[in-house]
């Protein structure tokens, strides 16, 4: 009984210290945004900053060349949520389509579309980007947004796998009633299938928020910048001396990931569980 | 097998095409322009010269010839991702597996623990990360200072080439909630009455983790390895932010100098030269994972 009780103790004490030691990194970024800029690397490691120096945000806020973050935080947000809006929109009706309608080529357009997910987007970045130059799109939020609209294959996929879930006794019940295939998707289906599209929505929402090589090859003007280019610019080591105001908007760029991951924790542990197991 | 009213079916077939049709129609519309045709493109243009003005000039096979035969960068850039996703990848799959395990031993705070191993990767795809990874391995950043503290050697990570790489790979290996969440589903699928009864037979735990949990777990862990490997290889963020390839090409990513190659020199032909010289290597890994998976990956379906 004893030896049970130690060997939980024991458990915990390394558990406890491993954890520690992974999001230190994490802690250390939120401590250096709270010291003054010149003691930043003045004992690098220690996470207590002396004196709370919260105007490190205020500085930082101004960000550089005459544009505030406002200005960069509003830009992410609109290409997120559009972005976001548009992929879910799309994978849900494909996702339907795959999973529930019959019609000849099914299958291989499956696997043209099991295959455009593992192909990596390096890929076809490069003619992406010429035929989007030659449409003019350069320099606006288009060739960033647009693409999402034609259904993002992870997300078709994990909606797929959680459609195949509800009972098609449903579809047919609705069927009988006199629905047809899209009253039934968007009266029986939709409903049922919140929650894979709320995991779809919060992935999309990550991805298109820590997005940093499409805006760097499609913007250059400042004023357009997500967050992410925008930080990636205001940290370059040769011109940085406001250390504390770095790491003070370094902080606030994953905030938002950070309060969507805590408000919607359970969906997205459950999505990846599930999209990972019945491949 | 001809049906015996076939008028009837084909009208009511067809009605079903249209519809399939109709809901699957954003993929294909997306499929043809931003998939199919970049990639056809892609493959032509690798056999011209084209900076981006002017129209694209064939050269045949030029770009490749010269890609093997008279780039040094090229060479090193591969050489760089091999050892990397090489190294990092296979860490990344282990940690994530030995964690997982460890969580499902215990019953208390498993919740907490998780939330707290997943956050690095819940925020690993953001510049933020790298900046701060910069930082910290940087001369005057906390790992020299926690190593000066603790009075052992300070090292200048980023600057050395044969710790810069180092520094990437413990970035990787560091955000390896997604595969440990996987892992974890995975293993309390497993039921507990094998282990149960392996215990009866005398296992000890090390003999019941090859024989019950690595076998019902490949599913699970071929899985994993696929996504990793493409991941790996083709990584771009961390070597541009944190490093910029340097120093002296120590962590030149294929990828940040496919990069570089189009968007810095304007060298169209010869990036998407790269692009289809880094997806044959993607196949071959990624079949011959494939094929040896009858090997060694076990579904239950099969046992029973």
């Amino acid at each position: 009984m004893k030896n049970k009780k130690w060997k939980k103790i024991v458990q915990h004490t390394v558990m406890i210290v491993f954890t520690l030691i992974m999001i230190y990194p994490l802690v250390w970024m939120v401590s250096s945004s709270l010291k003054e800029s010149s003691s930043v690397f003045v004992d690098a490691h220690s996470l207590i900053p002396e004196g709370w120096h919260f105007e490190n945000y205020i500085t930082g806020w101004k960000g550089f060349g005459g544009i505030s973050f406002s200005t960069f935080f509003i830009n992410s947000a609109i290409i997120s949520v559009v972005a976001t809006i548009g992929s879910i929109l799309s994978s849900t009706l494909i996702a339907y389509g795959f999973a529930r309608v019959k019609f000849a080529g099914k299958n291989i357009w499956f696997v043209c579309m099991m295959l455009t997910m593992m192909l990596p987007f390096e890929m076809v970045m490069i003619p992406q980007y010429i035929m989007f130059n030659k449409f003019n799109w350069i320099d606006t939020y288009l060739p960033l947004i647009l693409p999402t609209f034609f259904g993002i294959p992870f997300f078709i996929f994990l909606i797929m796998q959680f459609i195949r879930t509800i009972p098609t006794e449903l579809d047919e019940a609705a069927k009988i009633d006199g629905c047809n295939s899209f009253q039934i998707f968007y009266r029986i289906i939709v409903p049922l299938i919140v929650p894979a599209m709320m995991t779809s929505a919060i992935f999309s929402f990550y991805w298109r928020w820590d997005d940093f090589m499409g805006p760097l090859i499609y913007l250059s003007t400042p004023e357009k910048y997500p967050v992410s280019l925008a930080l990636k610019l205001f940290s370059d080591p040769n011109s940085v001396t406001n250390w504390g105001a770095m790491f003070a908007m370094s902080t606030l760029s994953i905030v938002p990931i950070f309060v969507i991951f805590f408000l919607f924790q359970r969906y997205i542990v459950d999505g990846i569980s599930t999209s990972g197991l019945k491949s | 097998m001809e049906p015996l009213k076939p008028a009837r079916r084909k009208v009511k077939k067809d009605n079903r095409n249209t519809t399939g049709y109709l809901f699957i129609s954003p993929f294909l519309l997306g499929f043809f322009t931003l998939t199919i045709f970049p990639i056809l493109y892609s493959l032509y243009l690798s056999f011209t010269d084209y900076d981006l003005m002017g129209t694209p000039s064939w050269i045949g096979l030029d770009n490749y010839v010269r890609m093997f035969t008279d780039d040094p960068t090229f060479w090193k850039s591969m050489k760089v991702t091999f050892f990397y996703a090489g190294i990092a990848v296979p860490i990344r799959l282990v940690f994530a597996l030995l964690v997982a395990m460890a969580l499902n031993k215990i019953v208390e705070m498993v919740g907490l623990y998780r939330t707290l191993l997943y956050l690095p990767s819940v925020v690993g795809g953001s510049i933020a990360v790298s900046i701060m990874w910069r930082q910290l391995f940087g001369n005057d950043g906390a790992v020299n200072s926690i190593l000066g503290a603790l009075g052992l050697p300070t090292h200048s990570w980023l600057g050395d080439p044969d710790t810069a790489i180092w520094t990437l790979i413990v970035l990787y290996g560091w955000q390896f909630g997604s595969s440990m969440l996987i892992f974890l589903a995975g293993l309390r699928n497993i039921p507990k009455t094998y282990y149960e009864a392996s215990s009866v037979d005398g296992a000890g735990p090390v003999k019941q983790f090859f024989i019950i949990t690595i076998p019902l777990l490949t599913p699970v862990i071929l899985f994993n390895t696929i996504m990793q490997v493409i991941q790996g290889f083709m990584a771009f963020t961390p070597s541009f932010v944190v490093t910029n390839g340097g120093p002296v090409n120590s962590t030149l990513l294929y990828v940040l100098y496919m990069y570089q190659r189009a968007f810095e020199y304007f060298d169209m032909g010869y990036a998407s030269a790269m692009a289809w010289v880094m997806l044959v290597i993607i196949a071959i890994f990624t079949a011959l994972i494939f094929k040896s998976s009858p090997h060694w990956v076990h579904y239950e379906s099969d046992t029973k």
